[in-house]
């Protein structure tokens, strides 16, 4: 039974979600482009299948995932102080293991980034592999959200880690094969949906809680920053990853950079 | 011949059908397997407990494949050929204006009611509540999440002006982003620092599931449409765009309020 009005409380929850998107698409199109929409019921099945996919996507993700991590999260970080004793940051190796494997894979499942990993696919020609870039995105998900525990644990401040992320980000630009850069950006901030934010905000807050002299208000945030930072410099290693296994020979290492100049031409 | 081949389907379709959903549900449990393989190991090896109630888990699971199928399918169908649509007709058009006016409505419009951005504001208010900026007392704390949640949505709509119009030209993605990012490490260093753990989060928060695949279709249909535009190198961009700008905005909005 709770399930269904759980169903039912999701639903309304994307209906609204949807529909300010629906008014600004409906109204541009009609008041300002003044054409009817090509192939209009497939656009409004489209639309039909997202709404009842989104929503049973969430309903399911409440009725199965959510408690059992959110649960796990809370016994993960209760262990080490329930020894008592001094802990330091070593106690939380699981921790920081969960908060990996738990980033990892909820990006693999995030419907925003599996949209843009298709949509990248599709105009790369098939350069970019959709599966590639989900799990190159989820490795720096990981990355980044094990980072973040580590920082909740030790209470080093926000900003070090988010500052030294940007320099090395500008660096890897610097370096990086053009055509990737655009997409490395993006993946950045899609990787934060619906699946990831409530997993990391509730593992974030609740260690922040558990442990002394860490305010949730202060410290509980940071989390879904560095879920956004750390895909760029992973998307932008495979990236460099893909160039290199491509390559026949080294020979051809030094012709690297020209290469690329050449190939931006369309 | 508009009208779908639906009420004519004969059975050989309908098998071609059934196994094409199979195939995507297919693909849709191959996404979730990370998931299950860590909340299992977690559970049995580190926590070493028993599954509660498995079949409600179970019951969950199924929900989720069947709605990350119809979602695919759905974005396939409907919100990828829709986003692209609009740019070639706002290309057709050739209005400059009407075209940034979409773009600023679209970012505002999908931001200012995002769930998780509620949330992330109304935290902020007890933030700033806790910390003395504003009076510690309801209505102050959600005037502050209001102006907090409009000060976002309409750095994500300029955003996405400022990304469709970095299309239109050509400009590198990179130079902006990177301006953005120093701009950001500079005024860290001058805002309060109970709003940058706020500011910083701001950014991963805005760009919804709905959003992000009609964003990334717009771009790639205008650097489509657009001659001398790659779709690749010009294409993609607006959602970075739309993740950096209300870090920026919060910050300054954390050093005037």
């Amino acid at each position: 039974m709770t399930i269904l009005i759980d169903t039912v409380e999701v639903a309304l929850g994307t209906l609204v979600d949807v529909a300010p998107i629906a008014a600004i698409l409906i109204g541009f199109q009609f008041l300002v482009l003044r054409r009817p929409i090509a192939n209009l019921r497939r656009v409004i099945a489209g639309f039909a299948y997202v709404l009842v996919g989104l929503t049973l996507f969430l309903v399911g993700l409440r009725e199965a995932l959510f408690p059992l991590g959110e649960s796990m999260a809370e016994q993960l970080t209760a262990a080490p102080l329930a020894r008592g004793g001094d802990t330091s940051w070593l106690d939380f190796g699981w921790v920081y293991a969960f908060a990996a494997a738990i980033g990892f894979a909820t990006a693999v499942a995030e419907p925003a980034l599996i949209a843009v990993s298709l949509k990248a696919q599709d105009v790369s020609g098939g350069a970019v592999s959709a599966r590639g870039l989900r799990i190159a995105v989820a490795v720096g998900v990981a990355v980044g959200v094990a980072l973040g525990t580590l920082r909740i644990v030790t209470g080093t401040p926000l900003p070090y880690f988010i500052i030294a992320g940007y320099v090395a980000v500008i660096l890897l630009t610097m370096r990086c094969r053009r055509e990737i850069i655009p997409l490395a950006f993006d993946s950045g901030g899609v990787t934060t949906s619906t699946v990831t934010v409530p997993v990391l905000a509730a593992l974030g807050l609740g260690l922040a809680s558990a442990i002394p002299g860490r305010s949730p208000l202060l410290d509980g945030f940071g989390l879904i920053a560095f879920a956004c930072l750390f895909p760029i410099m992973s998307v932008m290693g495979y990236a460099a990853v893909v160039e290199w296994m491509r390559r026949p020979g080294r020979q051809h290492r030094h012709g690297a950079k020209s290469g690329a100049k050449e190939e931006e031409v369309p | 011949m508009v009208a779908s081949t639906d009420s004519t389907v004969r059975p050989r379709a309908v098998f071609a059908r059934v196994r094409a959903v199979l195939r995507i549900c297919t693909g849709s449990f191959r996404d979730l397997i990370p998931i299950i393989v860590v909340v299992a190991f977690f559970q049995i090896v580190v926590l070493q407990q028993p599954f509660p109630n498995l079949d409600r888990v179970i019951v969950g699971l199924v929900f989720v494949v069947v709605g990350l199928s119809l979602f695919v399918q759905g974005l396939q169908i409907g919100l990828f050929p829709l986003g692209e649509s609009m740019a070639h007709a706002f290309a057709r058009k050739g209005s400059l204006i009407a075209l940034l006016a979409f773009a600023f409505c679209l970012g505002f419009g999908t931001t200012v009611a995002e769930p998780a951005l509620i949330a992330v504001a109304a935290k902020a208010g007890e933030v700033a509540g806790a910390a003395g900026f504003i009076g510690d007392s309801e209505p102050a704390r959600n005037e502050y999440a209001l102006q907090l949640r409009l000060t976002v949505a309409v750095s994500v709509g300029l955003a996405l002006v400022l990304g469709v119009f970095r299309i239109l030209k050509g400009w590198p993605v990179h130079y902006l982003i990177i301006g953005g990012y120093i701009l950001v490490i500079v005024m860290t260093g001058f805002a309060p620092p109970e709003i940058v753990g706020i500011a910083y989060d701001s950014g991963g928060v805005t760009t919804s599931t709905i959003t992000v695949p009609l964003v990334a279709a717009l771009g790639v249909g205008l650097a489509t449409v657009i001659r001398g535009r790659t779709p690749l190198l010009d294409g993609f961009g607006l959602i970075a765009l739309a993740s950096l700008t209300p870090i920026v905005f919060v910050l300054v909005f954390g050093m005037v309020v």
